[in-house]
């Protein structure tokens, strides 16, 4: 039922066949990459696209396709990573708050709209010229930046869930508090987490490349995306290829979860259909 | 009204106070003596030891947030390392040039997202209105600073309309500074147009929907009339929002526009701080954006109940 009515929203399965074909990029890159993403080659440097470099080639001759391939698995590693680390931080606030209610509710939600309160970017360029360049770097401070979004929507659907009567059955019968939050009330806050997680996937995208852009996120040489384009701006009016190609595929990456997300939202949630 | 207008004046307090405090407790977790970082490297260790002590860093972490904030509180957000001037000073200097890009992107969003979402609203379902959805979710997707660069190649380096870099103050020559200012305010527009946009339609649906907009329109009222008078007025204080929330995004944005174009705004004045480890200024820069960020969304917030008064009962 959920599915048929997903496969009928064309704008959601070509989300997914983008993302799909993405993923597999990913995970398939040694193979689909033409080049060694990393071999320099000073004799082909600034090489427009040809048959041999199809995206052409950067300033130390490296094979812009293959680094384009490459810096899809960071884009979507990255992405995932920092969307499971605000999830899993989100999730356990969102349940605290809402369960217990009083003044734990009080000081995190509080907090959480102080975070709510900075501009993305700012916070995460914040964070990262606290904590400096790197991997890991990248997904605590994305990780930081959407941890609200999920706390929040997790508290509301817990505030009214925690109402129902099989909650109140649930605790008459003895269950602990974990049993209640974990067996019977975060199952039924799945929905809106899925489609936030799906969307929020999309711009940890576009931050991290935002971020790396600027020299703050993925340490070179590693190909992400915003550092291509970075390398691109330096050679913008010379080597224009090196700026198309890399800011296309963030754009397709976005793209595809952004489709993807607003097709769950209209089949999940119901208060969205028009 | 004015019971609610104190009422969010007063929550505003607490948010301030709690955003200082992330500021303040992000930058202690530099590696590294506060004090040593505070007077740069070529300090000599006496000097150290006297700023340390006037900042307080011999007292608990607590006091110490204290003296700091008292410090804030005062207009005192210390001294750059690398310019040794006020850091107030130098955010005061480059301020106009922030606020003038980002009230011109927001000027070329509204412009672009109103007069769409609305026409989408009143085709709903036909070609136009699918036109719309897709142009909308594109305009999501396309990063802004991958924008800007394209706009660079396309209408500096290939057409030569206009300057790739650097910056005239619109308010010395108009004419001039808009020549500058056009490609960065277009480049940051994008995201919230397309947002503004999506959300301007999805209201007006809803209001389109209402009895009134019925009786409205069987009064014999022209289309334009209903839609205009009776329709806006009551879909805005949504989109009204979602504006206020762009216009901090846009806000927080002009770090990469800035740096892009080479405006000389506080985007670029943190941007270069993080390079220099200029710490005063990174945490002075994003201190008063996100302050700015929360009295935007303040006036907004007052404004949605000029045009929703409800809301006033109800808050």
């Amino acid at each position: 039922m959920f599915l048929r009515r997903l496969i009928r929203n064309k704008l959601a399965v070509l989300g997914a066949v983008l993302l799909l074909f993405l993923a597999a990029m990913a995970v398939l890159a040694p193979w689909v990459a033409t080049h060694n993403p990393f071999k320099l080659n000073i004799k082909e440097r600034l090489q427009p696209p040809s048959s041999s470099h199809v995206f052409g080639t950067d300033g130390y001759g490296r094979d812009l396709f293959s680094r384009v391939v490459y810096g899809a698995a960071i884009a979507l590693r990255v992405g995932f990573l920092s969307i499971i680390v605000a999830m899993t931080a989100g999730i356990l606030l969102g349940l605290i708050s809402g369960y217990y209610r009083g003044w734990i509710d009080t000081v995190v939600m509080r907090i959480m709209d102080a975070i709510l309160s900075f501009p993305i970017i700012l916070l995460a360029i914040g964070i990262m010229a606290v904590l400096g360049a790197g991997f890991a770097n990248l997904m605590i401070a994305l990780g930081v930046v959407y941890t609200p979004r999920f706390a929040r929507l997790v508290r509301s659907s817990v505030l009214s869930i925690r109402e129902k009567e099989y909650i109140e059955a649930a605790r008459v019968t003895g269950c602990s508090d974990i049993h209640i939050l974990f067996v019977h009330i975060l199952p039924n806050c799945w929905a809106p987490v899925i489609i936030q997680a799906t969307i929020s996937f999309g711009y940890a995208i576009l931050w991290e490349a935002a971020l790396s852009f600027l020299g703050l996120g993925a340490p070179p040489p590693s190909p992400s995306w915003g550092s291509l384009l970075a390398d691109g701006k330096e050679v913008l009016s010379r080597a224009p290829w090196l700026t198309y190609f890399p800011g296309a595929a963030i754009a397709l990456a976005v793209l595809s979860l952004n489709l993807f997300g607003d097709g769950l939202r209209d089949v999940l949630d119901p208060r969205f259909k028009e | 009204m004015k019971t609610y207008v104190i009422k969010r004046l007063l929550q505003v307090i607490p948010v301030l106070f709690l955003i200082a405090g992330i500021v303040f407790f992000l930058l202690r977790m530099i590696p590294g003596d506060p004090a040593a970082i505070y007077v740069g490297t070529n300090a000599e260790p006496g000097v150290v030891e006297s700023i340390r002590r006037e900042m307080g860093l011999d007292q608990p972490i607590y006091v110490q947030f204290f003296i700091w904030l008292s410090r804030i509180i005062r207009g005192d957000f210390g001294a750059s390392i690398f310019y040794h001037l006020d850091v107030i000073q130098l955010i005061l200097q480059r301020l106009p040039v922030t606020l003038t890009l980002g009230f011109l992107s927001m000027v070329f969003a509204l412009l672009l997202a109103v007069p769409s979402g609305i026409m989408a609203s009143v085709n709903q379902n036909n070609y136009k209105d699918y036109l719309f959805t897709l142009l909308a979710v594109m305009g999501i997707s396309i990063p802004g600073f991958w924008l800007a660069l394209m706009l660079v190649i396309f209408f500096s380096v290939k057409l030569g309309w206009f300057p790739a870099t650097g910056y005239v103050s619109p308010f010395e020559n108009f004419l001039k500074g808009m020549h500058y200012l056009i490609l960065p305010s277009i480049s940051q527009a994008l995201l919230a147009s397309a947002i503004i946009a999506r959300m301007t339609r999805s209201t007006m649906l809803e209001v389109l929907r209402q009895e009134y907009m019925t009786t409205a329109r069987g009064k014999g009222l022209p289309k334009v009339w209903v839609v205009g008078k009776h329709a806006l007025k009551n879909a805005f204080a949504p989109t009204l929002t979602v504006i206020g929330f762009q216009l901090g995004n846009i806000l927080g944005g002009a770090v990469i526009t800035e740096t892009i174009f080479s405006l000389p705004g506080i985007g670029q004045l943190i941007y270069t701080a993080i390079g220099q480890r200029d710490y005063p200024i990174i945490q002075g820069c994003i201190l008063l954006t996100a302050f700015g960020f929360v009295i935007i969304n303040l006036i907004v917030d007052l404004l949605y109940s000029y045009f929703d008064p409800r809301i006033v009962f109800e808050g």
